[in-house]
């Protein structure tokens, strides 16, 4: 209670705080402005805030117990709850909200499987997370460009990827646009502005301020939207990209996936604040939390986000709020850290899936008939994908050597020669056969 | 001297005495402001057109300002460049060019470059400046583990070859640990960038023009000693020196001197005691860029030589002497008669008052050449 007593004075005393001068700045649509010097006031003059003295001593309390609201346009059920905030989107639109996230689904299904099967290496799923990616990406434009961590491949499968090349590189066979150098989920698509995904977490968030400058500058009528977990969210980059992104006002989108868990970690060993979206207004981040199983919910935040951050040229933040249905990754057994009816919770009852579903059975666009003969078709596209992906062979040995620079050293030739060498008189203790000659 | 004056006016003798006392023990004090090296300027430059005398960081801002004019999509970036840089590096260019083009950002080496590598991701002239090469560790994951590796793990689908970082190297006479650093090292064993350091304002700009066209991320060191020692005749005109190449900047016969940046010089003065006291003919090689770097040009030289003395500010343990060292053994065994002599900075971090007896100056160069000739 005393808590709740603190932060109610201190929100009486910013209420009094703002004065006329501030008004005028969130006219002009500025975060804060600074004072014009003047000695004759006894106001401070500190260029570093804008704000009034207080004569009594008052520790500003985070806002934990209440955060910042969740912002949600259909109940589990499916049904719109506030006419005025659904968004219409018309049939056409919906069904394909639907098919990517199943197709997404079936697809991590089968490769989880074949990873448990040893057929690759390593996968991460994305359970629970479909309707984040999918409410997202359909609210911009083709040509934003897209940073992401690594559990976004809703957002490829929106933009139309082929299963070939999904599974081309979890292969790495000689399909993979990556020439089979990363590892499985690593996925990259410079027509579908798709920044190649690296495993080092956070550090695409500067970098994804870095391209929304350089869009604004050649004014492209472009965004970026950038993606990362919330423990992603405790690296010094994250830092870096909010407060850059502020103080160079860049059209950037910062979407951070709140699922509860960095690999083991809860979220209450990753921060004490009220989550990712309470910082952003620290940084000067305009900032909203949304229910990241609200596919509506998802897309009326980002879409407005992101007429904002082009018009304006000033930096969003959204947090959606969702759970990590599936294990951290192959490699991970999450039973070790949380409990089953935790998981079954979020996968029986709050699944971003079966709400989109539910609505659409309202609607009449979807039923019963329909759902058994997609989940068939989407099953067989999947596995033939699958199959012929691992019928490939791998690229060309050469594929070691080539891009580390545009063009390729004398010192870097020669260790390839060194390698070609060698395998003419030991090349059978390698597994030459599985690569294209 | 004027704060002086006012103390003595205000108080008694006894301070005069004092504050006299003081000032005479410190004229007593060894001047420590004696270079280590001496300047050598090249010949003026005819083939690129009009020349001006620039001093180092001139020719670096000459250089930048070639490439905003000519590149409209060129930015400059980092902390304090706004008004000049705190090396004067940037003066003039934001007034030129305009507050989009050359802008401070956050204090934040790792926002620097990881938003470098966004601009030239989206395809954009990305040049960002590290106030000094010692603070560069930051964004050390955004340079190796991103930046090089960007083309390659992407199968080329993305790049940003067209992000440079500058950043001011090297000792400086009293930098201490960290206004002193020379980490090339460091980048050395980072397969998919360049790193590149010139000696002079000549070499600065085409070598900094190089770095900003190439289609790789670069790093370019700039001997901060040399920012306003170093004065020379350079083109006004953009022009270009080519990377991974070395420079054999005096020809020789008795044995190779190899080195780059502020060093160069130490080891030119060198092949000159070496001339006057040991009648030796001394190959300088200035080696301009550290990675990928020019195998060739050196081992020619030795095979020529027989003989090599590799010198560097930075210690000696893991620094890029090492690599040069066992790829000239490996290419040169049967032309080496002497083991190859890495002159160096101790395993030490860099000190204040010791700067002296720490750098590899050019008595200690020439010590280890009288005793390698004499091996």
């Amino acid at each position: 209670m005393a808590t709740l007593r603190g932060l109610l004075r201190v929100r009486t005393v910013t209420g009094r705080w703002r004065g006329v001068r501030d008004r005028q700045c969130l006219l002009r649509n500025t975060i804060r402005c600074q004072s014009d010097f003047t000695s004759l006031e006894e106001k401070p003059q500190f260029p570093g805030a804008s704000a009034d003295y207080v004569d009594s001593l008052e520790f500003i309390q985070p806002n934990v117990i209440s955060g910042i609201p969740i912002y949600r346009v259909m109940d589990r059920q499916g049904q719109i709850i506030n006419p005025s905030e659904d968004p219409k989107i018309p049939k056409e639109k919906v069904l394909k909200f639907y098919h990517t996230m199943t197709l997404l689904n079936t697809m991590d299904r089968i490769l989880y499987e074949s990873q448990r099967q040893g057929r690759i290496s390593f996968y991460m799923t994305n359970y629970g997370e479909e309707g984040t990616h999918v409410g997202s990406i359909a609210a911009l434009n083709d040509t934003d460009l897209v940073f992401g961590q690594y559990r976004e491949a809703g957002v490829l499968m929106y933009r139309g990827y082929p299963l070939d090349l999904f599974m081309a590189q979890c292969y790495g066979n000689a399909l993979d646009p990556g020439k089979g150098r990363q590892m499985p989920v690593h996925y990259g698509c410079m027509e579908r502005n798709f920044v190649t995904i690296s495993s080092p977490l956070a550090t695409q968030i500067p970098q994804a301020v870095g391209a929304a400058y350089a869009f604004k500058r050649e004014n492209a009528d472009r965004a970026v939207i950038c993606y990362f977990g919330e423990g992603a969210a405790s690296e010094g980059d994250a830092h870096a990209a909010f407060n850059f992104s502020a103080t160079l006002e860049c059209p950037v989108i910062f979407f951070c996936r709140n699922n509860g868990y960095a690999i083991s970690t809860p979220t209450s060993e990753q921060y004490r604040g009220d989550g990712i979206a309470a910082r952003g207004p620290g940084y000067g981040l305009l900032s909203i939390r949304v229910d990241g199983n609200d596919v509506f919910a998802v897309y009326n935040a980002t879409k407005e986000a992101r007429r904002r951050a082009v018009a304006e040229n000033q930096p969003f933040l959204v947090e959606a709020m969702t759970y990590r249905i599936g294990h951290h990754s192959t490699s991970d057994d999450s039973s070790a850290y949380r409990s089953v009816d935790e998981v079954n919770y979020w996968d029986k009852q709050d699944h971003p899936i079966s709400r989109l579903r539910h609505y659409m059975l309202h609607q009449g666009w979807w039923d019963d008939e329909q759902e058994k003969i997609w989940r068939k078709k989407s099953r067989k596209m999947v596995m033939e994908a699958f199959e012929e992906a691992e019928r490939k062979q791998k690229p060309k040995l050469e594929h070691m050597f080539t891009d580390v620079y545009s063009e390729m050293p004398v010192q870097l030739k020669k260790q390839e020669q060194s390698l070609m060498k060698h395998l003419k008189l030991y090349g059978e203790h390698y597994p030459l056969d599985s690569y294209e000659k | 001297m004027a704060a002086i004056r006012v103390a003595v006016a205000r108080c008694g003798d006894r301070l005069t005495r004092n504050v006299f006392q003081w000032n005479q023990k410190a004229a007593r004090c060894p001047v420590r402001t004696v270079a280590h090296f001496t300047f050598q300027p090249d010949p003026e430059p005819t083939q690129y057109g009009v020349t001006q005398k620039m001093n180092l960081f001139q020719a670096i801002q000459s250089a930048l300002d070639n490439t905003l004019s000519r590149d409209p999509t060129a930015v400059i970036f980092g902390e304090d460049v706004a008004f000049g840089g705190v090396f004067r590096c940037t003066v003039g260019l934001r007034d030129k060019y305009g507050k989009d083009r050359v802008f401070n950002t956050p204090l934040c080496e790792q926002g620097i470059v990881g938003f470098g590598i966004g601009v030239a991701v989206a395809g954009t002239t990305s040049i960002a400046e590290i106030q000094f090469a010692d603070y560069i560790f930051p964004a050390f994951d955004q340079i190796v583990n991103e930046a090089a590796k960007y083309r390659y793990r992407s199968g080329d689908l993305f790049n940003c070859g067209s992000l440079t970082i500058r950043a001011p190297w090297g000792c400086v006479g009293h930098g201490a640990l960290y206004h002193s650093q020379s980490p090339e090292a460091f980048f050395a064993h980072s397969p998919g960038i360049k790193v590149v350091i010139p000696r002079s304002p000549v070499q600065a700009k085409g070598l900094l023009l190089s770095c900003i066209e190439d289609k790789n991320p670069c790093i370019f060191f700039e001997p901060k000693i040399l920012y306003r020692a170093a004065v020379e005749q350079v083109p006004l005109d953009p022009y270009y020196l080519p990377l991974s190449q070395a420079e054999v900047v005096q020809e020789g016969t008795d044995v190779t001197l190899l080195s780059w940046g502020t060093q160069v010089h130490v080891i030119r003065e060198v092949a000159t005691m070496a001339q006057e006291k040991l009648g030796l003919s001394c190959e300088v090689i200035d080696l301009r860029t550290i990675l990928p770097w020019d195998i060739e040009t050196v081992c020619k030289s030795v095979v020529k030589t027989g003989r090599l003395l590799i010198s560097h500010e930075a210690p000696l343990t893991g620094g890029f002497a090492a690599e040069i060292s066992s790829t000239v053994q490996e290419e040169c065994f049967l032309n080496l008669e002497a083991p190859i002599a890495r002159v160096c900075g101790y395993d030490t971090p860099f000190p204040h008052i010791f700067e002296p007896f720490y750098i590899p100056d050019k008595w200690k160069c020439y010590d280890a050449l009288r005793k390698m000739i004499n091996y």
